[in-house]
């Protein structure tokens, strides 16, 4: 198995299912039926493939691992090359996991254009899983934008209501953010004469040229977090996609931001990364403290799950730019927690909107008395959510809280009142919605979870245990990557200080 | 036998959990056997619990054994690394035997009590899962996992106080007490990385070892140089504060009462409550060089003392007053603290989860008897129709207030003896908070008990007519709390404080010489002695004045002093207080972040905004597309005159 060609059958699995739908012939409820089939077993077995990865995974190797490369433009320095390393690996699963449960939370709600349907959350895949293993400038900027034309008729045609205003400006703002990393893409490229990620990740770009390149890139990242003020499209995009779109919007979309930070920003712009550093834990702390208190005051479930995704990604950025080894590993697992519990949060009102076809929370209330499976599993995501010990989402905030005090404290303190008030929106939610007397006529022929929606969940359920009581098989994976990124982010600053003490020495 | 009786209540806590689910599509006859199945496993786990806990407790304690158990590796990212391990030491051994007995009882009480409902399984596995989180709080050998029992014990309180979920009331208090503790917890894990940063540990074993080395280190936090330790314990105090209801963060325990009773004996007031007391006692390594911290935990314990004292005395919800009672008393367990006298505060902390649960329990016998009346003023006279309840409550009440020879007296009457043996200022003023705390307390014990037992009955026929006695299975435990409130203080006071407590507690616990408040304490001045016991006796004499002899004087004097007695009443309003300053500006906040903020000036000047400029300018664009030919012609020369003048002028 040495050579298997892993990400790259990972990448374009996906794609072989889309031919397959296209194929589908018959009657529309037969091909339905089909193309569902065929979407979920492609789902699937692109999923057990990709825990290959996670099983054939070297902890102690540092460097990009899987490392596919075939050059496509030689003077350009442009190739098709694809590897992971202990920080992309799990988004690579997170991705393919996640498809599966899209596409078994689908089943039954989606009912026009099932095929399409189907095809387009398989095109989506293959550019979720060549993003994050795209170890050349360009084709990781292909994929990153690929992944927009899937996720824009997602919404705009299987979307709520006002599907038409959220899907463009789910597009108009992301494609806004990515113009800008594009010319930096090119400036980069014609910079350091490669587009080889593994070796910009080594390159030392001008201090000067440097400020410009990160706010390009964080023009695009920012956007995808997202992080405050450029939000706004988020509650609007999650509210209209329909469950499996905010699933998957929420549970890796967003991730592509922090990644891009990991991936590039700190390593490859490390003095404008440490120069912007307060920048971006002052908007961090506002998404947190902010985005909080707007929650708060949600009466649509939707919305108020898509706020506290932007609270809680400000942990990640947070975290991220605290750049120690545990601020950034506390980023990577409270993104991947997040994937699995705000996935989840969607999953689970995605339950109760099958049944009513409401988002609203006063429609609801004393859900329990008649669906306490559905109670016990809001419930622990809740808690996930909320950050209690022994889930995923604590692992990841105290990471990122105790890389942050280290940091800077007053950041740290700020960044957790959010612990505080997340408690206090997510409590507030469930007992709208669950807990108080079933007074209301349309909930009382309500019915618990039904075994299909179970499997949807018992995955997520899984993990998020798994990664609370025994993170290690996590944080082991990132070690090493992590300490190079540290160690890169670093030594690149200690560099660039003794060269400025050496000039002010000149002078 | 130590890991078992931790995980047993969890292995009950999930067959009754599973069990709950199959009781929900059971038909009546199978769902009596449900109950009665998930009333024996978790039970049984608790009572299997307690035995291993007792022989650990012999084996760690008595034989001096080494105790810690290490499970495995929980988090691990460049030096921080911390492990699911279980401390071997004499706190952590009479916490686990302390709380493995009282919430077997509680159990056991609960059968009785929660006949009448009809989710039982669902009661039982709540309380057996609170049961292992606060094991996991006391067991603990780092302060992550002492958080974790912290947060968990907050959730199972949570869902307690929530179990009638029906109850609008329920549900706020639930999240109330959730929120304000997680308030507290804020503090709490920023203790816990301001430790991280100093030791590079948070493991107790190794920043226990380095506390010394430390105890002069600064740190720079929030702009400024501060005395590190300082700086910790302070932080990890203010969740203690939450934890343990001290003043100014006490404002859910008196709500938390939504919950059953059995809740209130087992979490809000033997138990949880006293996770606060517990955990400054376990850090007595690092308190001990931060006289500063000290000086401010004895001064919250003294003012809380004092202050759930007096409302206390006002209120006519039975279980209210009892709830204030606890605040007022885990004050004293602090200020004990705040003096160095640890195993005084650990000692009452014992004495009064005994005590305190059986007056819980007692007031839940009698409200199971009144048909879930819980208003005090609707009673009166019960003492004929249950005996045995009014004999336990007085035993309970005896304890409470302090007097000879119940365990409350020599818990107490250390504490306040140890207030007045360091010596300081700060001591002085505990001393007399806790002299004045033990008068009302006194007083509002006896109270409750004429108002309750004694007088003409208030009740209505109906109610009267049903008054019984409990069933045996809530009278047994109560005998067995009224056993502990009875002799605990007296068989244990020479290893708690007494004479063997240097080598009862051996390292769990730090006093350094300069702290000799305890040892002080045995050779107090006899007035010192007396003065708790005179309080004491002067506050029973007035209930019993004011409420036996002339029941009219109360509502003379509430009338009199009506703004007083209105402020007391009201809590001090700290609920009002906390509404206007922090819940509705957080609503009001929220609303106008999400409208202003995201809607009027994100999206109005973002996208929104730039798409109508977009179509506005579109819109003026097509309207130059008249389809006039003049008016293109007009253009045509415009720009010929344009070009023709820009070329004479650039030319030119």
């Amino acid at each position: 198995m040495e050579n298997f060609p892993w990400l790259s059958v990972i990448t374009f699995a996906p794609l072989v299912g889309v031919f397959f739908i296209l194929l589908i012939r018959g009657d529309e409820e037969l091909a339905a039926k089909n193309a569902r089939g065929v979407g979920l077993w492609t789902s699937l077995i692109t999923f057990f493939v990709s825990l290959g990865i996670w099983i054939n995974f070297d902890n102690n190797a540092s460097g990009f691992q899987f490392e596919e490369r075939v050059v496509w433009v030689e003077n350009l320095g442009l190739a098709y090359h694809l590897g992971v390393d202990g920080i992309s690996m799990f988004f690579v699963i997170l991705s393919t996991l996640l498809t599966v449960l899209c596409i078994g939370a689908s089943w039954l709600s989606i009912k026009d254009r099932v095929r399409e349907y189907i095809i387009a959350f398989l095109v989506l895949e293959t550019l979720m899983i060549g993003m994050f293993s795209a170890l050349d400038l360009v084709l990781f900027y292909v994929f990153f934008e690929g992944v927009l034309i899937p996720m824009f008729l997602i919404i705009g045609v299987w979307g709520g209501p006002r599907r038409n205003y959220a899907a463009f400006k789910f597009f108009l703002y992301t494609l806004a953010g990515s113009v800008l990393m594009l010319l930096a893409i090119l400036t980069m490229i014609l910079q350091a004469g490669t587009a080889d990620i593994t070796k910009l990740l080594t390159h030392d770009f001008p201090v000067g040229l440097q400020p410009w390149l990160w706010l390009a890139f964080f023009a695009s990242f920012a956007v995808k977090v997202p992080m405050w003020p450029v939000h706004t499209w988020l509650p609007d995009a999650h509210v209209e996609a329909p469950t499996a779109g905010s699933v998957i919007l929420a549970g890796v979309l967003l991730k592509f931001g922090g990644y891009g930070f990991l991936r590039f920003s700190l390593p490859m712009f490390p003095i404008a990364s440490a120069d912007f550093t307060p920048f971006v834990f002052g908007l961090s702390v506002i998404a947190i403290i902010y985005t909080s208190l707007v929650a708060l005051a949600q009466e649509d479930m939707k919305k108020l799950i898509a706020y506290s995704s932007v609270a809680h990604m400000g942990f990640v950025t947070m975290g991220t730019f605290a750049a120690n080894q545990q601020g950034i590993e506390g980023a990577v697992i409270q993104m991947l927690s997040h994937g699995v519990v705000s996935a989840a949060l969607f999953l689970v009102v995605g339950v109760i909107y099958d049944r009513i076809h409401s988002r609203e929370i006063d429609v609801y209330g004393g859900l329990i008395k008649r669906m306490p499976f559905y109670g016990l599993i809001f419930m622990i995501f809740l808690l996930a959510s909320v950050g209690l010990p022994g889930t995923s989402g604590f692992v990841g905030e105290f990471l990122i809280l105790v890389g942050t005090f280290k940091a800077n404290s007053w950041v740290a303190l700020l960044g957790a009142t959010g612990v505080i008030l997340g408690a206090a929106y997510m409590l507030y939610l469930y007992r709208r919605v669950v807990f108080g007397s079933l007074t209301k006529e349309a909930l009382m022929s309500i019915t618990d979870v039904s075994y299909r929606e179970v499997a949807v969940f018992a995955p997520l359920l899984l993990i998020v245990f798994v990664m609370g009581i025994y993170p290690a098989p996590f944080l082991d994976v990132m070690q090493v990557s992590v300490e190079n990124l540290v160690d890169r982010y670093t030594s690149a600053l200690a560099a660039h200080e003794a060269h400025q003490a050496v000039t002010v020495l000149a002078k | 036998m130590y890991t078992a009786a931790v995980f047993l209540p969890l292995i009950g806590s999930f067959i009754a959990g599973i069990l709950t689910f199959a009781g929900g599509v059971a038909n009546e006859k199978t769902k009596k056997k449900i109950d009665r199945g998930s009333q024996l496993a978790t039970v049984g786990a608790m009572l299997l619990a307690a035995v291993a806990a007792t022989f650990a407790f012999i084996d760690i304690v008595v034989h001096a054994n080494t105790g810690n158990v290490e499970l495995f590796t929980w988090v691990s990212s460049g030096t921080l690394e911390f492990s699911w391990a279980l401390r071997g030491d004499t706190l952590a051994l009479v916490m686990l035997l302390m709380v493995t007995w009282i919430s077997s009882m509680i159990h056991i009480y609960s059968i009785g009590y929660m006949s009448h409902d009809k989710s039982i399984p669902r009661f039982m596995a709540y309380l057996s899962l609170f049961t292992f989180f606060m094991l996991m709080l006391v067991t603990s050998n780092n302060l992550v996992q002492l958080f974790f029992g912290w947060e968990g014990v907050g959730l199972a309180s949570y869902l307690l106080i929530g179990f009638w979920y029906e109850k609008q009331s329920a549900c706020a208090a639930a999240i109330k007490a959730f929120v304000v503790n997680r308030v507290g917890d804020f503090g709490f894990v920023l203790g816990i990385f301001a430790t991280f940063v100093l030791f590079d540990s948070i493991s107790f074993d190794t920043i226990f070892g380095l506390a010394e080395d430390k105890s002069q280190a600064t740190m720079s936090v929030f702009g400024g140089d501060f005395h590190a330790l300082t700086v910790i314990c302070l932080m990890l105090f203010v969740g203690a504060m939450g934890k343990s209801a001290q003043l100014g963060l006490h404002t859910w325990l008196p709500d938390a009462m939504e919950g059953p009773t059995p809740v209130s004996a087992l979490i809000h007031a033997a138990t949880m409550v006293t996770a606060g007391v517990f955990m400054v006692a376990r850090l007595s390594p690092l308190f001990e060089y931060s006289d500063t911290a000290l000086t401010v935990v004895t001064v919250v314990g003294g003012s809380t003392a004092i202050f759930a004292a007096t409302v206390g005395c006002v209120q006519n919800d039975i279980k209210r007053v009892i709830a204030y009672s606890t605040c007022s008393q885990l004050g004293y367990m602090f200020f004990a603290l705040g003096v160095s006298a640890y195993s005084a505060g650990v000692f009452h902390l014992v004495t009064h989860a005994f005590f305190k649960a059986l007056l819980f329990l007692g007031a839940g016998s009698v409200i199971h008897a009144m048909s879930d009346e819980q208003d005090m003023r609707n009673m009166g006279g019960l003492w004929r129709l249950i005996p045995v309840t009014y004999v336990l409550m007085w035993i309970g009440s005896l304890a409470l207030a302090g007097v000879w020879p119940f365990s409350g007296f020599y818990s107490k009457d250390t504490i306040l003896e140890s207030a007045w043996g360091a010596g300081t200022e700060v001591g002085y003023y505990a001393f007399w908070m806790g002299i004045g705390a033990a008068f009302l307390t006194a007083f509002y014990s006896w109270r409750l008990l004429i108002m309750t037992f004694h007088g003409e009955s208030r009740a209505d026929e109906v109610t009267l007519a049903h008054v019984h006695e409990s069933p045996k299975v809530m009278i047994l435990p109560l005998i067995f709390l009224a056993m502990g409130a009875l002799f605990v203080g007296f068989l244990t006071f020479d290893f708690f404080v007494g004479q063997h407590t240097k080598s009862f507690w051996g390292n769990s616990l730090l006093i350094l010489d300069s702290h000799p408040a305890l040892e002080n304490a045995h050779q107090s001045p006899l007035w010192v002695i007396l003065l708790p016991s005179v309080a004491g006796v002067s506050g029973i004499t007035l209930a019993y004045l004011m409420y036996m002899l002339a029941p009219d004087l109360p509502a003379a004097l509430a009338s009199g002093f009506q703004r007083t007695y209105r402020f007391l009443l009201n809590k001090w309003y700290f609920d009002e207080l906390y509404d206007r300053i922090f819940v509705r500006p957080c609503f009001l906040l929220g609303h106008g972040f999400w409208k202003s903020g995201d809607g009027a000036l994100i999206d109005g000047v973002g996208p929104d905004g730039v798409a109508s400029a977009v179509r506005d300018i579109a819109r003026r664009a097509s309207a130059l597309q008249s389809g006039f030919l003049y008016h293109y012609a007009f253009a045509m020369l415009l720009g010929v005159a344009a070009l023709i003048t820009w070329f004479l002028v650039a030319r030119g």
